[in-house]
């Protein structure tokens, strides 16, 4: 694999000389916390974060997204009629992503992107961009990627990924979309890297003390888990707000709705919730998920059971901790996963 | 508030051998440093899961609306405030209810300490009026008082108003605090630039509802922006619907808001929608001299009329 090597000093010139062919996004600070946006000429990524507040997801996935626009005017020969709204769909590079977050995102892909399938909006968005992720060297006290297939300085779903070496980068070109871009930015000097890689590496997986409990979860049977009885306990604290799918870089559920002024409309899709009463409710009135204990169960049962079950792929989290951060309750996945994992191992056991 | 978690497991424990609860709602020690988690504990062998620190800044009585059972619950001060409004508003009869009372020396900020300590946080150690952060860099002390909520920093209820338990002595309230110098601040502002502060203080929110999700008062069976038919409020991230969405829960809030500080708590982005519920509180003081939350025997501002109620904004 090839390695390049980036002088920190060199970084803004080079990322200058990519803004004629592509968009950059990438980390910047605001009063308190960091997040992704996209950087105006001459703004530098802010690479001094252990991760974003919210996840980079809004990248490929934003918040609201204007889907279709039509008239309602009966004159318009184009009344009535949806269409697509023009988009940028133009080369953008993503900088400084997190490992978990970009391996969330080939975890969301599994759901916009199957064979029946193609989600032509987060499609076009994901395949536009360019992923620079950055190698995490001190992961948090709330992060145990390490447990669900990922990692501080994981691959998967990145096109490069940059090795924090001090005074420089140290660049593992991934893809051929990584290799164009780093030709774009004119990074090119060779660097004979594995080792202190290997080395960053291994200093960073050992930074990660705690883990997610998953391995009896494929095996368990669903209706003894649904009916299990954790989920009072587990959901007596919650609130049912939206801030752990929200904040989640794998939640990946929305609604569509129409918005019309006067005689104009757009249909848009927005970022929803199962957390929320009306995310499961139906015209009649009638809500099969009508308590806070069935939508939190729903939550982890998706994350930690169905989604395993369906796609064989190991749980819908990346162990980015965000969750358990911004839990206003203290709700932990990773203690769900235990009870979880519990009564897996309880029916391993029985005759 | 060393002996608070010993006597409040003491009172659950007694409260539920002697059958006079069928649960008690209180906190759990939580995952993280920082943080507890509101638990219910249902046996008398259970009650040493329940602690106290002052990490405990989400409002049970959030727990309380439309529960049937009999239950003890651990309060400070403005949750036994908001227990006083569940009372008066009918989600809950003071019958069913045994309150332990904590008086309270108000509760961490844990983003202030967050952003004042070089990495993670791996244990808190706290006394009175001191908290010990340990990073891998090290400890550091804070002043209690220089990290508290900003609603606890400005409290003038510490104690609980309604009781049936006490787990120790009351506290000095605090005298002499001005708790409306924020509001003060904004109302001071030109009509623009109230504008432009209150459009950068919600430009961060995605509309998670944790705010309201974890206001007590916020207990309506169908919130109006959750309304479908008819949809009242727009779901994108369109300015106006995040303003309508907030600033109508603050009007809902009116004359029954205790400052608890619930909903700044909850908030993953940091917002102080505070400030809006706050004004409220203070023209409800200032017009009609009312402070929610205070007597099971009043009668909330806007729910009674008087003769010499303040008439000078008819116009």
């Amino acid at each position: 694999m090839k390695v390049i090597k980036i002088e920190k000093s060199d970084l803004a010139a080079g990322l200058d000389k990519l803004r004629g062919g592509y968009r950059l996004f990438g980390p910047v600070k605001d009063k308190t916390s960091h997040g992704f946006q996209e950087l105006a000429a001459g703004q530098a990524p802010d690479l001094a974060f252990q991760n974003t507040r919210l996840s980079p997801k809004n990248l490929v996935f934003p918040q609201s997204e204007t889907l279709l626009a039509y008239s309602l005017d009966g004159n318009d020969p184009e009344g009535h009629i949806a269409r697509e709204v023009d988009k940028d769909y133009s080369p953008r590079a993503v900088i400084g992503i997190r490992p978990c977050d970009a391996k969330a995102l080939t975890l969301v892909k599994m759901n916009f992107d199957t064979d029946a399938f193609k989600d032509p909006y987060w499609l076009n968005l994901y395949n536009a961009s360019t992923f620079v992720g950055l190698a995490c060297d001190a992961p948090g006290g709330t992060c145990f990627c390490t447990t669900t297939g990922s990692g501080p300085f994981h691959e998967e779903g990145l096109d490069v990924l940059l090795v924090d070496q001090h005074d420089h980068f140290l660049a593992k070109v991934l893809t051929d979309k990584g290799e164009k871009l780093m030709t774009a930015a004119g990074f090119n000097q060779s660097a004979d890297g594995d080792a202190a890689v290997e080395k960053a590496k291994t200093a960073a997986e050992a930074a990660i003390t705690t883990a997610i409990v998953t391995d009896s979860l494929a095996a368990a049977d669903p209706m003894a888990l649904y009916n299990a009885d954790i989920w009072e306990d587990i959901a007596f604290a919650c609130i049912n707000c939206g801030t752990c799918t929200f904040s989640c870089p794998t939640c990946w559920c929305f609604d569509i709705q129409d918005e019309a002024q006067g005689n104009k409309g757009v249909r848009m899709r927005n970022w929803d919730s199962c957390m929320f009463p009306l995310f499961t409710m139906h015209t009649t009135g009638h809500n099969p998920r009508d308590t806070k204990v069935k939508r939190t169960r729903q939550r982890f049962m998706h994350k930690l059971k169905y989604f395993v079950d369906k796609y064989n792929a190991g749980i819908m989290c990346v162990g980015c901790g965000r969750c358990v951060r911004q839990c206003p309750v203290n709700i932990d996945i990773r203690k769900v996963s235990a009870l979880m994992n519990n009564v897996g191992d309880a029916a391993k056991c029985a005759v | 508030m060393s002996t608070y978690t010993e006597n409040i497991q003491q009172i659950a424990q007694r409260l539920l051998k002697e059958c006079r609860v069928e649960m008690v709602i209180g906190f759990r020690k939580g995952s993280m440093p920082l943080m507890n988690e509101p638990c219910v504990i249902t046996q008398p062998e259970a009650v040493n899961q329940l602690v106290w620190d002052s990490n405990c800044g989400i409002n049970l009585t959030h727990y309380l609306t439309n529960r049937k059972e009999k239950i003890g619950i651990v309060a400070k001060g403005c949750d036994s405030r908001n227990i006083v409004t569940h009372i008066t508003e009918n989600k809950i009869q003071r019958e069913q209810l045994v309150i332990i009372g904590v008086p309270c020396l108000g509760m961490i900020d844990r983003r202030k300490i967050n952003a004042m300590v070089e990495g993670d946080i791996q244990s808190v150690s706290e006394t009175d009026d001191a908290v010990t952060v340990a990073t891998r860099n090290g400890e550091q002390t804070f002043a209690k008082m220089d990290v508290l909520q900003q609603n606890c920093a400005v409290c003038v209820h510490r104690n609980p108003v309604i009781h049936d338990e006490m787990v120790a002595d009351p506290v000095p309230e605090q005298n002499g605090v001005d708790q409306y110098a924020d509001v003060a601040a904004i109302e001071a502002m030109t009509p623009d630039a109230r504008w432009r502060f209150f459009d950068e203080l919600l430009a961060p929110c995605i509309r998670c509802y944790a705010c309201r999700n974890a206001c007590p008062l916020c207990y309506c069976p169908t919130c109006f922006v959750d309304e479908s038919k008819p949809q009242w409020v727009g779901k994108s991230q369109d300015p106006m619907d995040v303003r309508t969405f907030h600033f109508l829960r603050a009007y809902h809030c009116a004359g029954r808001c205790t400052d608890c500080g619930a909903c700044e708590r909850a908030c993953p982005v940091g917002i102080n929608m505070r400030l809006l519920t706050k004004k409220l509180n203070k023209d409800c003081l200032d017009l009609y001299g009312w402070e929610a939350g205070l007597s099971p025997d009043a009668r909330p501002a806007l729910d009674v009329y008087k003769a010499n109620d303040p008439e000078d904004f008819i116009k």
